[in-house]
């Protein structure tokens, strides 16, 4: 019996002669968030409902805190939040709520707060047809946290919310995070994701092609640095004949280099003195890294 | 285990309740059942027999079919609807099975025909009464038919499930629920009485044609109903097909067809990939 949350080693899906998941290996540990990211097709959904068990491996094997997937011990510590919830229309959220706490074996003093918890204490007596998508988002969120799940796998959870409700989203996904529950995020939301999570996994075509933190994928990728240098007004060109750069506008220089050379351009940037008002350093989004991994530029 | 089955059952008794089923299938059982017992009234003097006889008699015909049709119209979408929805999967990650998901439905769906079936029934016998036309024997036809139609009820009701768990989506799964429902009410009936005429009073009329007949709930129910008493058999002249098999084979078949038929549904519940 280990102490991780997930250990998938060597799993296999497939449909037909078809392989949606090859041989993918990923370990989650207690309080850890991962995101999955992956195109659409990439198998991220498939390999989600592997790990509750909705669907048969065929090869390899999954263990959910040393639990095979869909085992009654496995569902119990497992939370999951489907991309499209789509709740009973005819039932309240209150309701649904309380449907889902029955199963789970929890006591119905637990529904208010957490319907407080997600902004839906208003509308918990209207029916869940009536609902906007994000408030259906918000109750999948709800019964997420039914239970204190020891592992919780999001499918796509921001899908359909607003700015607003994202940043509240994160903030729950963070203590559950911090109360030591792992968190695996399958979502194509890259920047909202570039900050929170700890280690990033990219599918591509059913294999695992990164599965790292962030910095680490940078250092692997060599992907290059920007540098946007403000210059003093109308210095521009003579700064971008200094440095080597491409001149942005009249007041603006941008400079690409690899990792390694980054010190030495800011170097030669404070040398400049007057001539230079501010610099930003933007290394390579996540979405500059998907893209590099997702669309196969790494071979591994 | 009991728990999670009543949770299952109290939510889709609610949906149940909520989409108007109920009420349109009451509204529907208690229409029928009372037009059934006063346009029945007509015909009563010659045989000598009460009102109520004659509307049981009347009542049974009309359930053979309206039944089955609305139990299969609750359940074509239990499983299949779910699946599209995406609610099946969500329900199936929290630590409740299959068989109880299934009898929490069942459990939900029978209580929901049962309502509009004695609702129906109940107020027919009642208006019956009332105008003097029922005694304890009418009566008592009248409360086998109303637990028989339960019964009836709860067999389309597993079958149904059975086909909304094999189908392909809730359209396929209406489809082939009216495929069964004709079956089983019409196209049986008629294929036996081909063979019957082929046959010409042989061996199969003789041995095999009773035990087919009872073998289909919808037949067994009418049995039942319409051999269950003297004067029902005279009002119907159904007696004659039933001479030759024993009377418990018909309720045999009503008990045992609601068993049967969920544990095909159990089966393919199993097959179903949410």
């Amino acid at each position: 019996m280990s102490t991780d949350a997930l250990v998938i080693r060597n799993a296999v899906k497939r449909r037909g002669k078809v392989e949606t998941v090859s041989d993918l290996s990923l370990t989650l540990n207690a309080g850890e968030i991962v995101a999955l990211l992956g195109h659409n097709g990439a198998g991220k959904t498939t390999l989600i409902r592997m790990i509750l068990g909705l669907t048969r491996i065929n090869g390899g094997d999954i263990s959910v805190f040393g639990a095979a997937p869909g085992d009654a011990r496995a569902r119990r510590r497992t939370a999951f939040l489907p991309e499209a919830v789509a709740f009973h229309k005819s039932l309240t959220g209150r309701e649904q709520l309380r449907l889902f706490a029955r199963l789970a074996g929890e006591p119905r003093g637990v529904i208010a707060p957490l319907l407080d918890r997600v902004g839906l204490s208003e509308a918990a007596d209207r029916r869940i047809g009536t609902w906007s998508k994000g408030m259906r988002q918000r109750l999948g969120l709800a019964q997420v946290l039914l239970g204190k799940p020891r592992l919780a796998l999001l499918d796509e959870p921001t899908s359909g919310l607003d700015p607003m409700s994202r940043h509240d989203f994160y903030a729950i996904v963070d203590e559950l995070a911090a109360g030591g529950t792992a968190v695996l995020i399958s979502s194509h939301a890259l920047t909202e994701l570039e900050a929170r999570a700890d280690r990033i996994a990219i599918l591509r075509r059913g294999r695992l092609v990164a599965d790292d933190s962030l910095t680490s994928l940078r250092r692997r990728a060599r992907l290059p640095t920007r540098l946007m240098v403000t210059t003093a007004s109308e210095q521009s060109g003579q700064v971008a004949s200094r440095l080597g750069g491409a001149q942005i506008n009249c007041r603006g220089v941008e400079l690409i280099c690899d990792p390694d050379g980054k010190m030495a351009h800011l170097g030669r940037i404070a040398e400049l003195g007057g001539l230079v008002d501010d610099v930003d350093v933007i290394p390579p989004s996540l979405e500059d890294l998907y893209r590099h991994f997702a669309t196969g530029r790494e071979q591994t | 285990m009991i728990a999670r089955i009543l949770a299952i059952a109290a939510a889709e008794a609610r949906i149940a309740i909520r989409n108007r089923w109920v009420a349109i299938a009451s509204v529907l059982m208690l229409l029928f059942s009372l037009a059934l017992t006063f346009a029945g009234s007509a015909p009563t003097g010659a045989l000598g027999v009460d009102l109520l006889t004659v509307s049981v008699a009347s009542m049974t015909t009309l359930s053979v079919y309206l039944v089955p049709l609305l139990a299969l119209l609750l359940a074509f979408d239990a499983i299949a609807g779910d699946v599209e929805r995406g609610g099946l999967a969500l329900i199936l990650t929290y630590p409740v099975s299959r068989s109880e998901l299934l009898l929490g439905k069942f459990l939900a769906h029978v209580g929901a025909l049962a309502v509009a079936i004695m609702l129906g029934f109940g107020m027919s016998g009642l208006a019956a009464w009332i105008s003097g036309g029922a005694d304890a024997a009418s009566l008592f036809a009248l409360l086998r038919l109303t637990l028989s139609a339960v019964a009836l009820g709860a067999t389309f009701l597993a079958v149904g499930y059975a086909l909304s768990a094999l189908a392909r989506g809730p359209g396929a799964a209406a489809g082939l629920a009216i495929v069964v429902w004709v079956v089983f009410v019409a196209l049986y009936d008629l294929g036996l009485l081909g063979a019957l005429v082929f046959d010409g009073g042989g061996a199969f009329t003789q041995q095999v044609f009773p035990w087919l007949l009872i073998a289909n709930p919808a037949d067994a129910f009418r049995l039942f109903n319409l051999a269950g008493s003297d004067e029902l058999a005279l009002a119907t002249g159904l007696s004659g097909a039933t001479g030759a098999i024993p009377g418990w084979a018909a309720i045999l078949s009503l008990a045992a067809w609601p068993v049967v038929a969920f544990g095909l549904a159990r089966l393919a519940l199993r097959r179903v990939e949410p």
